[in-house]
């Protein structure tokens, strides 16, 4: 017994460091959102305020300089960063809207498709999870030009085409997802709704929406959070259209300033704080204790688990 | 989508930048020693990185799963909350904290940035929720009366755990493992921001080919053949998922 207790403290320790592992960089991105450019680089500006220093003058950042909050107005009104986020907002909105839509027709054909009819459109589906992200946006950039040779209606690179990169991935995590809970549900329902009278379309309406709705949330959510994220395929498929990653990702190379820090700090607290409502809302909205298996579907297959 | 995703194989396997003809020139090049280091190096280090990953994460899988019940879902929560970052940051963030001028550099003498070691810290850092999600979630599954009936046999702790548990979720550690290890041969960024460009990913080199030296055949070729190597990794995967479901639980 006290060796099975010894186990089990081994255990916590271990889970203990990696979520400290993991919240690490968090805890730095946020301390130095707050951080002065280098003393030198202070000394050397004459402005009235020490965020407005150029980040190639702003010196050494990568350690601790002393507390101001300027950087977070100066984030605020930054005038490359702000645009950038909410393109990448938009592309996301829109991405995610068009992938769970495109992903809940998909997974309602494709579950109940003839296996042998559905196996290729699988095997395409599940390729493009395993094919590197890198080859994807590689593949499509190609495609987005040539297709713009030949079909002049095409859009050009920017916004429309990073917003079609992003459906084909999206597309098919939405499909898994959704697929997932369709399958694990069975028609019974639906069954006993056509015997009762029911059309098809009040069928789908009032029976498998209901029913499939956690599974399209999860999808919709996840397909945000990917696209808003996305650094590789927009950077190949952008033209010259900034989005937010991509903004970060000059930034981080040629000179960030903390005021990058100061913004995702806004972002990351904007989200927790969405979550932490939903989850209260949600708890007092559900009269009876639904099980929390609820989310479960969603989450092992967004991981192609089933 | 079927279109959409159709399309973008048929151009996977097109090489139209300039001319159209059949030319292996291109994979000749592939084939030249500098590339194949970069891919030997590139598989390499997604193989250590996903290993670690399996290594600092399994025991947390396994913690949430059999020691927690109330905290569980905070557990996963908090696991998914990073993700709300940005990447980038995160890993700039790790930058700092690996700072050679940082706390961990001068006073701990840990000084590892723009090393392999900064590169595999950060795959791991940036993979390791992606892996634990599946294996938590075939834990989650696991029966584990098993445990204790071999127990009562007279089953060793660690042997119980070798013959049950860590069969019973191999599946979805191997899922869990290739998951991390695909996007970790495409990965391009981490090596980037962490070794200064010292320590190039066959992924910094497609990338190049793009943007830089607008050498698109190239660029492709390189594409296609880490997609030939990959391949070989999801046959196997799929002969690995045929045979447990033949025989195993």
């Amino acid at each position: 017994m006290a060796r099975r207790v010894k186990a089990r403290h081994g255990f916590t320790a271990w889970a203990v460091l990696v979520y400290a592992f993991l919240y690490l960089p968090i805890l730095v991105m946020v301390i130095f959102a707050f951080n002065k450019p280098s003393p030198p680089a202070l000394a050397a500006y004459h402005g009235s305020n020490i965020c407005g220093i150029p980040p190639a003058q702003i010196g050494n950042i990568t350690v601790w300089n002393g507390f101001t909050s300027c950087w977070f107005s100066a984030g605020l009104h930054d005038p490359t960063y702000i645009p950038a986020i909410i393109v990448s907002l938009q592309i996301a909105a829109l991405a995610s809207v068009i992938s769970t839509l495109l992903g809940l027709g998909a997974a309602l054909a494709l579950a109940r498709m003839r296996p042998r009819l559905r196996a290729p459109f699988d095997s395409l589906v599940y390729l493009t999870l395993v094919v590197p992200e890198i080859v994807i946006a590689v593949a499509l950039l190609i495609f987005f030009v040539q297709a713009r040779n030949y079909l002049h209606f095409f859009p050009e690179l920017g916004k429309g085409t990073i917003l079609l990169g992003q459906v084909v991935f999206n597309a098919s995590v939405a499909m898994l997802i959704i697929r997932a809970r369709f399958v694990g549900m069975g028609d019974s329902l639906e069954e006993a709704a056509y015997d009762l009278g029911s059309g098809p379309l009040a069928t789908f309406r009032q029976v498998t929406l209901p029913r499939l709705m956690p599974a399209i949330v999860a999808a919709f959510l996840l397909s945000f959070t990917f696209s808003f994220d996305d650094y590789i395929v927009p950077a190949f498929t952008n033209g010259t259209t900034n989005t937010w990653p991509i903004v970060l990702f000059s930034a981080v190379r040629f000179g960030l300033t903390p005021a990058v820090n100061a913004l995702a700090t806004i972002m990351l607290t904007a989200t927790v704080l969405a979550v932490a409502i939903t989850a209260v809302i949600l708890r007092r909205g559900r009269v009876q204790a639904t099980p929390s298996q609820e989310q479960a579907p969603g989450l092992d297959a967004a991981l192609g688990l089933r | 989508m079927a279109i959409l995703v159709a399309f973008s194989l048929a151009t996977q396997r097109g090489f139209g930048s300039l001319s159209y003809g059949f030319d292996i020139s291109q994979f000749r090049l592939v084939g030249s020693s500098l590339y194949v280091t970069i891919f030997v190096r590139t598989l390499v280090m997604a193989s250590i990185g996903s290993l670690l990953t399996i290594a600092v994460g399994y025991p947390l899988a396994y913690w949430m799963a059999r020691y927690l019940t109330t905290y569980k879902l905070l557990a996963l929560l908090l696991l998914i909350v990073p993700f709300w970052t940005s990447f980038l940051i995160r890993t700039y963030a790790l930058k700092i904290i690996l700072d050679p001028k940082g706390y961990l550099a001068r006073d701990l003498g840990i000084n590892i940035l723009y090393t392999k070691y900064a590169v595999a810290v950060g795959l791991v850092y940036n993979y390791l929720p992606l892996f634990i999600l599946p294996v938590f979630a075939s834990l989650e599954r696991m029966d584990w009366s098993l445990i204790e009936a071999a127990t009562d046999l007279g089953a060793r702790p660690f042997t119980a755990f070798r013959q049950i548990t860590l069969r019973l979720t191999l599946p979805g550690v191997v899922t869990g493992a290739l998951l991390v290890f695909i996007p970790m041969t495409g990965e391009f960024i981490i090596p980037d921001i962490l070794s200064g460009g010292n320590y190039e990913f066959v992924g910094n080199v497609i990338g190049d080919q793009f943007q830089q030296a607008q050498n698109q055949p190239f660029g492709s070729a390189l594409a296609i053949a880490l997609m030939a190597v990959l391949s070989v990794f999801v046959v196997v995967y799929i002969l690995f998922a045929r045979k447990e479901e033949r025989f195993g639980g």
